[in-house]
């Protein structure tokens, strides 16, 4: 341990942009979990709407990937 | 992953002695060309394999099915059209086969009844014929009664005059008892 | 940094999850360079041959009644030409092929990367952004040649207040710019991140005390790993077709 701070400071970055995952977690599962409400409720209407579910899951996942690379980058890349 | 130390000139910038990764393997700028030149390569490698043979081929085939399809469900609905024509046919026989049962039900009916109506006729008029012999029978019963009541009666009157003392010629009493009688 | 973690192999863990996705000659050693023969062109290559077998040889047949292959095939070929027929419309139809390819590629070395020792060509940013951009370039060019000056409409939200539209078309243009960043990563982050939390879990079944846990977890993540594969193939050509659609009718 050579008291490297700006290693530790990436390390500590990463956790923390490691976070954001949460909250695309969050949102994706909010996607789905609507989606499954209003095809039990309409279930005749809901095949027509899968390609929509997945491009609202893609969507909101692709704001937790970024966060992801935040935190890879800073752990192997900075 | 090779464990014994390899060339460092020879491995690059982005791998270590051991043959590990440094940092991230996909930032690493001196591979980049490779992949990218291969992954043209492959792309269009399956485009040609897919827009020369595949997809023609697939989608002939599928038009092919359709068409297959629609004639088989059209020979289905001819199939169709005949089984219920048949049906129909059948139908009517069976129609048919229970009217002509009914006719030959009511003719045997009627037939049954006729000689029914005849016996009972007959019965009636032999029970009648009895009847009247019956009848016969008793009245004549009746009238030799009537008589010999009468001739007892006609004696017995005149037993008992005689008795009382009295002489009764028998022309009196008898005249008398016919009027007691008819009384 | 990672260096010294290599350097103390002698003791403790070791497993180095991002090793897996080193590029290196197939044949021999030496440099890479742009034409050398690599893991990763062998994997490729193997995802080109399996999408020819499935998609020529397994259809060789053309037979009224599908074998199991040409079935598989013929389902392919339904599942995107009804999703660009849906998504696209009808003049979306002639650029199926490209789509077509874009699919079968991806979902090819997704799943040929889940074979033990193998390589993953799409959990690399190169190969996952040349393609991004390329659907971008290509998807921004026909609009403009389309449309001409009128797919610019599609930055302007004419449902939308007037004094909100500036704002709109400015977070408009910005997505619009992050589409291919997104595209790529998304692919790229979840086929990379899936294997290396396999390796990890791997990395774990060393200790004989929580080794049997961690192949329960090694079973679960390759479960959920081939969902993964097939759905990420399936959102970057669903997006693909979003993207055309976009170029091919600008307007709402």
């Amino acid at each position: 341990m050579e008291g490297d701070i700006v290693q530790m400071g990436a390390y500590i970055g990463a956790g923390l942009a490691c976070m954001g995952m949460g909250g695309a977690a969050v949102g994706v599962g909010n996607v789905a979990g609507n989606y499954l409400a209003g095809a039990l409720r309409n279930p005749s209407a809901a095949a027509g709407q899968t390609a929509t579910l997945f491009i609202g899951i893609a969507f909101a996942e692709a704001l937790g990937i970024f966060s992801f690379l935040v935190a890879l980058l800073l752990m192997f890349a900075v | 992953m090779a464990t014994e130390p390899i060339d460092m000139e020879v491995a690059g910038m982005c791998v270590n002695e051991f043959g590990g990764a440094i940092g991230m393997p996909q930032l690493c700028g001196e591979w980049f060309g490779n992949q990218i030149f291969w992954l043209v390569v492959a792309l269009v490698a399956i485009y040609f394999i897919l827009s020369r043979i595949a997809l023609p081929r697939i989608g002939s085939v599928l038009a092919e099915r359709q068409g297959t399809i629609t004639n088989d469900i059209a020979a289905a609905e001819d199939l169709k059209v005949k089984a219920t024509e048949a049906e129909a046919a059948y139908d009517k026989a069976l129609i048919d086969a229970r009217a002509e049962a009914h006719r030959i039900v009511a003719a045997a009916k009627a037939d049954i009844q006729a000689d029914l109506n005849k016996a009972i006729a007959q019965a009636d008029v032999e029970i009648a014929e009895k009847a009247a012999e019956s009848e016969k029978a008793i009245s004549e019963i009746r009238a030799s009664a009537m008589q010999n009541v009468e001739e007892v009666a006609k004696d017995t009157a005149q037993a008992i005059v005689a008795a009382l003392g009295g002489s009764a010629d028998a022309k009196t009493v008898s005249a008398a008892v016919e009027a007691r009688m008819k009384g | 940094m990672a260096a010294e973690a290599h350097g103390e192999e002698a003791g403790g863990l070791v497993f180095h999850p991002m090793d897996q996705f080193i590029v290196k000659p197939f044949f021999g050693d030496g440099a890479v360079s742009w034409y050398t023969i690599t893991n990763a062109t062998v994997w490729m290559a193997l995802a080109v041959l399996a999408v020819f077998a499935l998609l020529v040889l397994g259809t060789s047949k053309r037979s009224v009644i599908p074998t199991r292959m040409q079935s598989v095939g013929e389902l392919a070929y339904g599942f995107i030409y009804k999703m660009v027929e849906d998504i696209c419309g009808k003049d979306g139809v002639k650029y199926f092929p490209y789509i077509m390819t874009l699919f079968m590629f991806i979902v090819f070395s997704n799943f040929l990367g889940l074979l033990p020792m193998a390589f993953t060509p799409t959990s690399h940013i190169a190969v996952t952004a040349i393609m991004a951009f390329a659907v971008f370039f290509a998807v921004t060019i026909l609009g403009f040649v389309k449309n001409g000056a009128s797919f610019l409409g599609l930055f302007w939200v004419s449902s939308a207040p007037l004094a909100l539209r500036p704002i709109l078309a400015l977070i408009e243009v910005i997505s619009y710019f992050v589409r291919p960043v997104s595209h790529s990563i998304r692919l790229a982050g979840n086929m990379m991140a899936g294997h290396a939390v396999i390796k990890v879990f791997a990395g774990f079944a060393a200790i004989a005390a929580i080794a049997p846990l961690s192949i329960v977890a090694i079973t679960a993540m390759y479960g959920l790993e081939i969902l993964v594969s097939f759905i990420q193939a399936y959102v970057f050509t669903i997006l693909t077709c979003v993207y055309l659609k976009d170029a091919l009718h600008p307007h709402h």
